[in-house]
């Protein structure tokens, strides 16, 4: 290093790498402590997934995410979100059926639902509160730091001692149903319970979003598992958008950081993270100008961290092997329209539009949507969620106008032929169904946008375009997650920390990796 | 779809030749009188050929000519070699100049040894890494980052070590001009045949010797070339019986003999760390990270080595192969890998791996077990041992230079 070079390093106590949500509160939390925190972000603005952008002139796309379902309380209360950023009206879920005879959960995943038999409604909340309970069990472990194998805490006894109690207490037929249930796949528990296809459908869906497996693919269930391990607003499998639309959540983030003090530069790209013999102490941006730090945070993808920003000589083969080798391949696709007009689905109350509605007919539906992925191939017949931003943010279209944002499955990010081929013949797909549940549908776009999970590769620096920053599936998990070795927050290289949705608990808008991240910072490693 | 089974058959041509022959094995097959092979990595090798204890003293007395083809080479080539080699290996690449030849290690990120082996730098970007195992998934994954190529040469490079006091006459009689300037550890490439070989000045005996690397298809007439030359310098093929004498006298180890590698280990306890198989004086803590670095250094901290390896005295003549070491003849401390009384030291030498604190902090009192079968019937004695520096023992005409003619 030259002398210039040092005039022109910058130091702080931490650095993180990435202003996404999790960035953010991991970048607050530190702030909160006194430390003097940096976070370096490449696009132009914070946010990460929920970074919204103008996809036609006067149309805006709110980002990846269009509603929430898991922002943690206590990242909301850390960084005094004001409840109307932090909760909101608890949204329906409309399971929409060809006919117009829908069925509409209503409450927290359905404490109520419209349209289906007296019996189909005790047999779904049988199976709603089953797996409630069970999710519950499985909560434990995701708010706190993966337990070590091999060197497990006093603290991670209790949480084992604590899981196994709340199932003693419910009776041996609990534990035993847990042990069973674990790891099945979501069609068989849906069958299990549910004669309605409508509401199979959407459990079908709800566990498969986002992961790489089918229903019937065994360990399905973990999926459900995990959306049921959300909360809003103190009610579990609850779901809301922000007053205003999910752009004041960005907001809130960047305000609660930099009210602690946190430094944020966008446009700032990091090009490497050094480190010297084991230990990480500084980040070069791609000016060439250098920050230094004793901590560095990276929120952002694992693989990004490890293989593009380090210097793979400063780590192990078998953990960039092990790195390389992480799942993470998208499944989803992002579809934004711009209409000219409020947009209606048959059969859906002018109020539930403001909700979510589900296009999963049944199971098969589902099932057989899935199957080409695992060949390269998008669903001939998609199935999707869908959400009317507009209604909740008016400023994303211009008077009069609307947006519709649909996430579709399933669209592999390696498809045969490239998405360059296969994009437009996929979104004609995407939109003749839509136009079966709202007819008339296409005579109103004035523009559309379809982000493969390619175009999120690219747009958002998301590897393989997984918003999970990883399947989240049984074998990248807790202490699997990302990798064994750099589970926990930690990494192999001393000073450099993850706090992305590559981390446990997973992706997401919960906040909780990059919560649990600094946590494990301020207590110096010991915890 | 079902092939046709001739065409199957053919497709299957491997499954009749079970075992490779190197490309000397015509002229080791018609000098073997006591056939007797045993599988090298895939390939036929003599174990003898005429007469183990005969071959031992042509290492000893005149010139040895031993085939390490199935040796695993692998050329490493590229801007990154080095950087690459500093990572993959416990010691500084950096220092290893061009034409030099050193003996290294390499761990995986648990910092247990994979292997041991010779790094030979052939110019400044391309290496030669010969060894006992195959590891090409874990040289090509650690090549994720670096502008390398990695390439397994171990069919095209035939090779030769040729050892013994005579050695040095046999190459400068079959007209290696400029031979006479090999130090130990230090290689050239020489003229054969329109083509040109590799000559190091390395072995695997302790004694005066060179290794000599060949295109396969100029194998046999090299092997021809120093036939010829060491005829009157007691040149004599020999098998791994007697090379195995020489290395142990020269306390040389071997992987998968005297210590696990850590993926051929089934059990998780039998994996090494340097430290553990007496290789702590090739890891270079100060040059830059190197895999396994972390925790080696962090096992050295914490002091939670568990084994050490030894070189053994033991007094009597019947060697302790395999034998049980006890401490005051009753708490267990060991295993003894390698053992043979040593005709040129004259002593009864093993090479063992002890649990620590035994062989570090409690290093006397030791007591090998030996079963010696005697006519279908053990003779069990208790010999007393003890710890002695290796090698066992030391040849000035090893690192003489010029080697002196003979």
């Amino acid at each position: 290093m030259t002398s210039s070079d040092l005039a022109r390093t910058t130091n702080f106590d931490a650095i993180v790498i990435g202003g996404g949500h999790n960035g953010l509160t991991a970048a607050t939390l530190l702030a909160q402590n006194g430390r003097k925190v940096i976070v370096l972000e490449a696009a132009g603005g914070t946010g990460g997934t929920i970074r919204g952008f103008e996809f036609h002139p006067g149309y805006r796309s709110a980002g990846l995410a269009h509603i929430v379902n898991r922002l943690d309380p206590e990242v909301a209360k850390l960084l005094k979100l004001d409840t109307s950023t932090a909760s909101g009206k608890p949204l329906p879920t409309v399971a929409l059926s060809p006919n117009g005879k829908h069925a509409v959960l209503r409450g927290a995943y359905g404490e109520t639902i419209d349209g289906i038999s007296p019996a189909e409604a005790k047999a779904f909340a049988a199976m709603r509160k089953k797996l409630m309970f069970q999710a519950g069990i499985l909560k434990r472990f995701l708010k706190r730091r993966p337990p070590e194998i091999g060197n497990v805490a006093m603290r991670d006894l209790g949480a084992f001692a604590g899981a196994g109690l709340s199932l003693i207490t419910k009776g041996r037929e609990e534990g035993r149903d847990f042990l069973r249930m674990l790891l099945m796949n979501a069609a068989d528990v849906a069958d299990e319970y549910l004669s309605d296809d409508r509401l199979k459908g959407l459990v079908a869906f709800d566990a498969t979003l986002g992961i790489h497996l089918g229903p019937r693919s065994p360990t399905s269930l973990l999926g459900l598992y995990y959306r049921l391990t959300g909360e809003t607003d103190g009610k579990t499998g609850a779901q809301y958008v922000p007053q205003g639309g999910m752009s004041t959540l960005t907001a809130a983030f960047e305000k609660t950081a930099t009210a602690a003090g946190v430094t944020i530069r966008t446009g700032a790209n990091v090009a490497r993270i050094l480190a010297d013999r084991g230990t990480a102490t500084g980040v070069i941006l791609g000016t060439g100008e250098q920050l230094n730090a004793p901590v560095i945070v990276s929120a952002i993808h694992p693989q990004a961290t490890f293989l593009k920003l380090c210097d793979t000589a400063e780590l192990g083969t078998g953990f960039v092997r092990a790195v390389s080798n992480i799942r993470s391949k998208g499944n989803v696709a992002k579809l934004d329209l711009a209409l000219d007009r409020q947009p209606a689905f048959t059969g859906v109350s002018p109020d539930d539009h403001h909700g979510r509605m589900v296009i999963a007919r049944s199971i098969a539906h589902v099932e057989n949507a899935f199957n080409p992925a695992k060949y390269g191939e998008f669903s001939p017949d998609p199935v999707m969620e869908i959400t009317l931003p507009s209604l909740a943010n008016s400023a994303l279209a211009p008077s009069g106008g609307a947006t519709l944002s649909a996430l579709v499955e399933f669209a592999p990010y390696d498809l045969k032929g490239g998405w360059a081929n296969g994009k437009a013949a996929f979104e004609k797909i995407i939109l003749e169904t839509l136009e079966l549940y709202a007819p008339g549908l296409s005579k109103s776009i004035i523009a559309s946008n379809l982000m493969t999970p390619a175009d999120m590769e690219t747009h958002y620096h998301l590897p393989g375009g997984h918003w999970h920053h990883g399947e989240l599936q049984a074998d990248q998990l807790l202490v699997n997650r990302p990798v064994n070795a750099a589970a926990g927050y930690t990494t192999p290289l001393s000073g450099l920390y993850l706090a992305s949705a590559g981390s446990h608990p997973g992706g997401g808008i919960s906040g909780l990796p990059g919560l649990l991240a600094a946590r494990h910072i301020l207590s110096g490693d010991r915890a | 779809m079902m092939l046709e089974i001739n065409t199957r058959r053919a497709l299957q041509s491997h499954i009749a030749t079970p075992r490779f022959e190197t490309p000397f094995h015509p002229r080791i097959a018609a000098l073997s009188e006591t056939s007797d092979w045993y599988t090298w990595a895939g390939y036929k090798a003599p174990h003898s050929v005429f007469d183990e204890e005969l071959e031992y003293f042509a290492i000893r007395s005149t010139a040895a000519l031993f085939d390490i083809s199935p040796m695993v080479k692998y050329r490493i080539a590229g801007p990154d070699a080095e950087r690459y080699l500093n990572r993959l290996t416990v010691r500084n690449v950096a220092k290893l100049g061009t034409g030099r030849v050193h003996y290294t290690a390499w761990c995986n990120d648990h910092g247990h040894v994979l292997d041991d082996g010779t790094l030979f730098r052939l110019s400044p970007d391309i290496f030669r890494l010969c060894c006992q195992e195959r590891h090409l998934p874990w040289l090509v994954d650690s090549a994720i980052g670096f502008d390398v190529a990695v390439e397994e040469e171990t069919t095209q490079i035939a090779g030769l070590a040729l050892q013994g006091p005579t050695s040095f006459a046999v190459l400068s009689k079959a007209g290696f001009d400029g031979i006479e300037r090999l130090k130990p550890f230090q290689l050239a490439d020489f003229p054969h045949e329109g083509g040109s070989i590799t000559i190091s000045r390395t072995g695997f005996t302790g004694d005066l010797g060179y290794e000599l690397f060949v295109p396969a298809e100029a194998a046999l007439s090299l092997w021809d070339r120093l036939w010829v030359a060491g005829q009157l310098h007691g040149i004599r093929a020999i098998g791994y019986a007697a090379l195995n004498r020489a290395r142990i006298e020269a306390g040389f180890i071997v992987a998968n003999a005297d210590f696990m590698t850590a993926e051929t280990a089934l059990r998780a306890d039998r994996a090494r760390l340097p430290d553990e198989i007496g290789l702590d004086w090739l890891v270079d803590a100060e040059k830059v990270n190197f895999n396994g670095r972390k925790a080696i250094l962090e096992a050295r901290r914490n002091q939670t080595l568990k084994h050490v390896l030894v070189g053994l005295e033991i007094e009597g003549n019947i060697p302790a192969d395999g034998a049980i070491i006890y401490r005051r003849k009753k708490h267990e401390a060991g295993l003894v890998s390698a053992a043979i009384w040593s005709p040129l030291a004259k002593r009864n030498i093993a090479i063992a791996s002890l649990t620590r604190p035994y062989g570090t902090r409690l290093n006397e009192d030791l007591w090998v077990e030996i079963y010696a079968l005697r006519e279908l019937q053990y003779q069990k004695m208790m010999k007393r041992a003890r710890i002695v520096p290796r090698p066992f023992i030391k040849l000035d005409r090893r690192a003489a230079s010029p080697p002196a003619q003979f």
